[in-house]
């Protein structure tokens, strides 16, 4: 038996982590996504830099399903070490690639064996020690053309733009290419069932990472100072913005940089750098994952009570304590939401794909600047760091960044006595100046300690409630200016609704098909921001049973809904999973059908 | 912070600057420290050193972190933007304000529990960095606020009030500052205003990270026969190295030191620090010597104060990073935004 499937498959690797191998499965997946067809190729990858087993999975979907999906069609196997478990994952039919320079029996009559001698060939062909382990990778990409009957010119331009600058280098690599080709053309001509036919299916997106996007919204969102330090998965995040700004951010003429890149001593450090740039007008943010956001939890404490706008990017991954960091999870929704000590709460902002990192990125800068204080956006490590097929970025050149309430040096002037935290507007939110700003007015104090409309130190205990009062005031006027959330329906139509957010929405939207094909009618919100805008409660209020599909072992989200909103519990039910492998649409299905034929979906897989 | 807000009236026949002003214009809010402390001293210091330089109140950020010393900067320059941290944090809040606008001067004020135990990270890197700033430890050896426990700078010889022995060596700030690559060190004593005012007056025109350790008795907690930190003991053990100078640009050398008993400094805005030499080993300039004199003279049982290491050429950390001499924080969205066209470039990078 063999599976047959066009366009609609999908690809593991399992290969030995430092090999090289993660940039050869990256380019076969580009060569998919460049035939026309949606990729979303996840790097399952451990804490290490060399020697572990590491696996690279792509799904390809022509409708556009880019979730995770379970049951592997193609299996790459060029790690004996992970060989038996790696086979397992096999569906029967599927096709078993693996390197038989030296031979192994892997005890499945189900699966279809392709036996490749990639080592043997690799020495014919190369000489230098480095190449002829570097290349393997490259000879299964080429193998993989010509089974799958692709067009092995995209892969020839792949690898001449990955070393444009470095032509030397072409020559090998497609030499590499071709070995795998054209071995399998004499082999294997005719013998897989799956096959990528080019479409145009990918017209108008683009193969991105969340984090890359978010860097380079924070360029286009006008940062100027990125205090950070390195933590997976975040790092790649505040790399982007560097690479984007050297790129694009140099004065001409005198070769100096608008930007400052600086990496701190610690997470504490890179918040206060991030905290000192704003409170100074510059917009500034930092990048750092679950135990980075607890070392900064004083800081972010300080900025909401002070009253200083701040970006953080938050790339959630396994937690608690140090957990799984090269995993995924949804899992620091509570503590970013109330990061710190005392009564505060933050603003989140929770995009879902790549694009949405890129554009939430610009608007966090214009939300933290308009209501001066911290906003968090938060990714997790499937959007952060695995590449997918987004939509183009866009930037309207009308746009206008929003520096929110600043008094120049002609409005101090006319006032004549100025409050930095008096409650001008009546929306909660103070007006504030800049340091250097005015010679004789405009001089106040920041601290995190009481203080009074002036910023006046006060130990006024009614005081003090005053101006914590004020600050959920402001909360509530946030509310109506943070992203509204995502509706599947135009108008509800079921008692039943479905919650979600963030990376989740890819494996939702398939869910919501074949929940639609099974005629279960579910209608569906995304949520997009914390706090939770008046759309939000109106969904929770219109349906008597609601889940709420989560990354993590708690339900955070749902906690939060509750104590935001006094929830009833019964009527919010938790769809789980915290393994660390981003959710799938099988799991999503499989949990509501079971809670809806009366089987409690309290539990994850 | 407690404060308590001065009237305003100025005597018509006070002393004014090349502003104008007079010092009453960079004087702060009332102290509320305890009578006598070593940090108002250190605080009409500050006054003194702006006034003579004939600073913008107002072109300054005075930054600091949590403790006694962290509520001085609100006893001078009522005109500049202060920013009262968290615990040991001062550093990175004035690390990334100098980022954003190179262009004012950043004073940042830590005690010895703040900058030598919750924040010895932040202050190591803030030297390593070479930061644009003066950076001040107003060292009293204990933790006044939290009522007199020992700090990381109190002597090991020197014990508490209570007759408690101090049970770890003391971490000496300016010998780290020295390694760390700071390129302006002194030490000086509250209770020397000769010294101290023209070695603020230094430190404000030094072009880098300007560290100074100005030992500050508390009299509440530190100020027994036993201690190392009192006015009594610092007056009989100040070893003082120079008898430091400062010449503003443009003026007139009018020091009156004999010829060749000087060291001169010129500084990257112009001035100069003339430094009439006690110590005959000195040498500013001489980073292995400076840490030599240090540990010599506590060797010796004495307190070496003065200038004690001096690079008026190093790069600060603008330098370093490359950034714009434009500020950041002027910078808008037509030198920011790279604009749509850019992005469909970027757009085609990704396909």
């Amino acid at each position: 038996m063999k599976i047959k499937s066009v366009n609609d498959f999908v690809i593991k690797f399992a290969n030995v982590n430092g090999s090289g191998s993660a940039s050869a499965n990256q380019m076969f997946a580009k060569g998919v996504f460049r035939s026309g067809i949606p990729v979303s190729p996840k790097n399952i990858f451990p804490s290490n830099i060399q020697g572990l087993p590491t696996w690279f999975e792509v799904r390809v979907n022509e409708k556009g399903y880019l979730g995770r999906r379970e049951g592997i069609d193609l299996f790459v196997a060029m790690n004996p070490q992970s060989y038996q478990k790696d086979v397992e994952e096999l569906k029967a039919g599927g096709y078993l690639i693996y390197d038989s320079s030296w031979k192994r029996d892997f005890g499945r009559e189900d699966i279809n064996i392709l036996e490749i001698p990639l080592t043997k060939l690799c020495v014919q062909e190369f000489t230098n020690p480095k190449q002829r382990l570097l290349f393997k990778n490259l000879g299964y990409v080429g193998l993989l053309a010509s089974i799958l009957e692709m067009d092995k010119d995209i892969y020839i331009s792949l690898i001449e733009e990955q070393f444009k600058g470095k032509e030397k280098l072409i020559e090998p690599n497609v030499k590499a290419l071709n070995i795998g080709y054209n071995y399998a053309e004499e082999n294997f001509k005719d013998y897989c069932d799956i096959k990528v036919n080019k479409s145009n299916k990918t017209d108008g997106l683009i193969l991105t990472s969340g984090n890359d996007a978010a860097g380079l919204g924070c360029v286009y969102g006008g940062a100027t100072v990125c205090a950070w330090y390195p933590i997976t998965p975040s790092t790649s995040l505040a790399e982007s913005y560097s690479k984007y700004s050297e790129k694009m951010r140099v004065e001409i003429g005198t070769e100096k940089n608008k930007f400052a890149f600086i990496q701190a001593e610690d997470e504490l450090a890179a918040m206060g750098m991030t905290i000192g740039a704003n409170w100074n007008g510059a917009r500034a943010f930092t990048a750092t994952s679950g135990p980075g956001v607890s070392l900064m939890s004083e800081f972010i404490g300080l900025a909401y009570f002070a009253e200083v706008p701040t970006v953080l990017f938050n790339v959630q991954r396994g937690g608690p304590s140090t957990g799984m960091p090269t995993r995924t999870q949804q899992s620091d929704i509570l503590c970013s939401a109330y990061a710190s000590h005392g009564d505060t709460k933050h603003i989140l902002l929770i995009p879902s794909d790549p694009k949405e990192c890129f554009d939430f990125a610009v608007e966090a800068f214009d939300l933290a600047d308009r209501l001066q204080t911290p906003v968090i956006v938060l990714l997790d490590l499937d959007l952060g760091m695995n590449d997918w097929s987004t939509k183009e970025f866009e930037w309207d050149d009308n746009n206008q960044y929003d520096r929110g309430k600043v008094l120049s040096k002609e409005d101090l002037d006319v006032i004549e006595k100025f409050g930095r935290y008096l409650d001008v507007d009546g929306d909660g939110i103070p007006y504030r100046t800049y340091p250097g700003t005015h010679p004789e007015k405009g001089a106040y104090f920041t601290r995190g300690t009481s203080h009074d409309e002036y910023a006046g130190y006060t130990e006024d205990g009614v005081k003090n409630a005053e101006m914590l009062t004020r600050l959920v005031k402001k909360f509530q006027t946030a509310s109506s200016l943070v992203p509204s959330p995502v509706f599947n329906q135009e108008k509800n139509t079921s008692s039943m609704g479905i919650i979600y957010f963030g990376s989740t929405d890819c494996s939702m939207q398939e869910a919501l098909d074949v929940l639609d094909e099974q005629n279960l009618n579910i209608d569906a919100m995304r949520i997009r921001a914390f706090p939770f805008n008046l759309e939000v409660w109106e969904f929770i209020e219109d349906h008597d049973l609601l889940f709420i599909v989560e990354q993590n072992r708690d339900g955070q989200m749902r906690t939060l809904i509750m104590a935001e909103g006094g929830i009833i519990p019964d009527k919010l039910v938790s769809i789980l999973c915290f393994d660390g492998q981003p959710i799938t649409a099988e799991h999503i299905t499989n949990k509501i059908n079971a809670h809806i034929s009366g089987k409690p979906a309290l539990v994850a897989s | 912070m407690t404060y308590i807000v001065k009237p305003k009236n100025h005597h018509p026949l006070l002393e004014k600057n090349e502003l104008g002003l007079t010092r009453r214009d960079y004087e702060g809010a009332v102290s509320t420290l305890c009578a006598g402390c070593g940090h108002d001293s250190i605080s009409s210091a500050i006054v003194e050193a702006c006034f003579q330089l004939s600073i913008e109140s107002y072109k300054v950020a005075k930054l600091s972190g949590i403790g006694c010393s962290s509520k001085a900067p609100a006893y001078f320059l009522n005109q500049s933007h202060g920013f009262n941290s968290v615990h040991g944090r001062m550093p990175s809040i004035a690390t990334g304000a100098a980022m954003a606008n190179h262009e004012l001067l950043y004073l940042g004020i830590s005690g010895d529990g703040d900058s030598a135990s919750i924040g010895i990270g932040q202050f190591i890197h803030c030297a390593r960095r070479q930061l644009n700033m003066t950076y001040i430890v107003e060292n009293n050896g204990t933790y006044g606020l939290t009522k007199g426990q020992f700090s990381a700078t109190n002597d090991l010889e020197s014990k508490s009030k209570y007759g408690d022995d101090n049970l770890f060596p003391s971490i000496d700030l300016p010998s780290m500052a020295i390694q760390l690559g700071a390129s302006f060190v002194a030490r000086s004593f509250s209770g020397d205003k000769e010294q101290l005012v023209p070695l603020l007056k230094a430190a404000l025109s030094h072009k880098g990270f300007s560290f100074l350790d100005i030992i500050s008795p508390c009299v509440t907690f530190n100020n027994h026969n036993t201690s190392t930190k009192s006015y009594d003991y610092i007056r009989e053990h100040n070893d003082a190295l120079s008898r430091p100078d400062f010449v503003p640009s443009g003026k007139e050398i009018l020091t009156d030191y004999p010829k060749g008993s000087t060291v001169d400094v010129p500084l990257h805005d112009g001035s100069l620090l003339s430094l009439e030499k006690i110590s005959e080993n000195y040498d500013p300039a001489d980073k292995i010597k400076a840490i030599q004199n240090i540990q010599e003279s506590q060797r010796d049982g004495k307190v070496l104060t003065g200038l004690l290491y001096v690079d008026p050429e190093a790069k600060d950390l603008k330098e370093i990073l490359n950034v714009s001499d434009k500020p950041l924080n002027e910078m808008d969205l037509n030198d920011l935004c790279p604009g749509s066209e850019k992005l469909k470039d970027i757009n085609s990078g990704l396909k």
